[in-house]
């Protein structure tokens, strides 16, 4: 080998020595830390004079949204508010008597099932109690 | 005195080179001549949305505690701040809609055919690049339709198989849609995207004058252009009245139709009934909306997104799948795939429109 294709060589390999030295942290920086959550499992949903029959509310269940229905027979129903579709937030619909996401119009029943439009899967139930005035959601197997 | 002083500017800048340039540069006059000036008018709305958007940066702050309300300071107390705003919004949407005549005419008159597959695809980054400018500006605002439609356009990259998980995080600067996304998407909007926008603008208006206007083999086969036009300064004037018409429609979308704000985004309140991304995300949110859960045992999104991928793949590789002289069977067949994809988008983007509730 010439001392011209060694020292050319040597270059190139330096260069992307160096190139990576410098991507390498840009490309570190560009993904963001995982900072780890709190595990949230009860949370207090509302007070019971909130929600009349056959109405829904959406809370804040940690970092993502929960839903929680009065059904028209008056009884608690929570779910998390967070579409299986897409992740949008569903709401309740009570012309329909169901729970709606207005995104991609998903469907899911009283039981939180999806049956019709395009969620593959059910919304998580949550466990709702009644305790004095306070509604307390929490997830469930908690207790 | 001007006169001295041109020599002078022209003896050191080279003007006489670019000049030279200027006058040998000329457009082939045929029947399809119409589609020539689509490029040129995407670059002209560009220009808008950097001097629009500069003037928006003196006032904009980029927290999700600030973002919204300093809007509604530009659009209410800020003399033509509404204006301004309403020009970069309507701006974004006529650049897109330019770009993708641009595009549509491109590839129907087979302008990607070699020497121009670099065209070809220097365009479609482009064409990706003011998709991203438009999902990554319709974010700022922090209002309502914008966190839902940046929810689900970051889902839908989340659910790509493999890096999906990745690309979400990278997106949204950590799980979800937070502060950390607003300014992460200002960072996008305002730095990123402009200056990969700028090296790629300059990449194709380049590979555009090395290889001059594309003859459709329609008109090849006629005998080629009748005639030829002088870019400067015939062509470059009609392009002129062209952007002057832009600016006359822009104005007035701009003051009928002022820019909406919504209401704030609020994590935690349900997605509004009849939200809807902007047109041109339309057809891609109808596709999703029509699929069923399960197809075939996959999820409907992933197959939507893997034909939705493959079908853009096969776009982007147009040039090296038509025949390179644009005629025969393979050539019928891609004009056939140009077709169906036009009348795809548009009949789904008006399918969007068609009403919203169930």
């Amino acid at each position: 080998m010439q001392r011209r294709d060694f020292l050319s060589w040597l270059t190139r390999i330096a260069g992307t020595a160096l190139g990576g030295f410098i991507l390498y942290p840009v490309a570190r920086y560009l993904v963001p830390p995982r900072i780890p959550e709190a595990a949230t499992r009860r949370v207090l949903a509302g007070k019971k004079n909130d929600l009349a029959p056959n109405s829904g509310k959406t809370f804040p269940f940690g970092a993502q949204p929960g839903i929680l229905i009065r059904t028209a027979d008056g009884e608690y129903r929570a779910f998390t508010a967070v579409c299986t579709h897409l992740g949008c937030t569903v709401q309740y619909r009570d012309d329909m008597r169901m729970i709606w996401c207005a995104c991609h119009s998903g469907h899911y029943d009283l039981e939180g099932r999806n049956i019709s439009g395009p969620p593959p899967r059910p919304l998580e139930p949550y466990t709702v109690h009644v305790e004095g005035d306070d509604i307390i959601v929490e997830k469930a197997g908690t207790t | 005195m001007i006169g001295r002083l041109r020599e002078w500017l022209a003896d050191r800048l080279g003007l006489d080179a670019l000049q030279h340039l200027a006058e040998k540069k000329d457009v082939p006059v045929h029947r399809h001549t119409f589609w020539y000036y689509w490029g040129g008018m995407t670059l002209f709305l560009f220009g808008i949305q950097v001097a629009t958007g500069i003037l928006l940066l003196l006032y904009y702050r980029a927290s999700a505690d600030e973002a919204y309300e300093s809007v509604r300071f530009i659009m209410t107390q800020v003399s033509f701040g509404w204006l301004i705003r309403s020009i970069h919004s309507w701006s974004a949407n006529l650049m897109i809609g330019a770009a993708m005549i641009h595009m549509f005419s491109a590839f129907l008159t087979k302008a990607y055919r070699p020497p121009r597959e670099l065209t070809w695809i220097s365009g479609m980054v482009l064409l990706g690049l003011s998709l991203a400018f438009g999902f990554s500006g319709y974010l700022l605002p922090w209002n309502q339709l914008a966190f839902f439609a940046t929810k689900v356009g970051t889902d839908v990259t989340g659910a790509v198989p493999v890096v999906g998980g990745f690309m979400l995080r990278f997106l949204r600067g950590g799980e979800h849609i937070s502060g950390g996304t607003l300014t992460r998407f200002f960072g996008f909007h305002v730095a990123i995207l402009p200056a990969i926008a700028t090296l790629i603008v300059g990449v194709h208006v380049y590979l555009v004058q090395r290889h001059g206007m594309s003859v459709p083999p329609s008109v090849e086969d006629a005998g080629g252009p009748k005639r030829r036009m002088k870019f400067v300064p015939n062509f470059m004037l009609r392009d002129m009245v062209g952007w002057l018409a832009a600016l006359g429609v822009l104005a007035l979308l701009s003051a009928l139709f002022p820019w909406e704000l919504g209401l704030k985004a609020d994590p935690f309140a349900s997605a509004p009934a009849g939200i809807r991304p902007e047109w041109y995300f339309g057809w891609m949110f109808q596709t999703l909306r029509m699929m069923p859960s399960h197809i075939l045992g996959i999820e409907g999104e992933l197959v939507a997104i893997a034909g939705i991928g493959l079908g853009g793949a096969v776009w982007l590789l147009a040039p090296f799948l038509d025949d390179p002289r644009g005629r025969g069977q393979r050539a019928r067949m891609m004009t056939a795939l140009g077709v169906v994809a036009l009348v795809y988008i548009v009949a789904f983007t008006l399918l969007v429109y068609r009403g919203a509730k169930p």
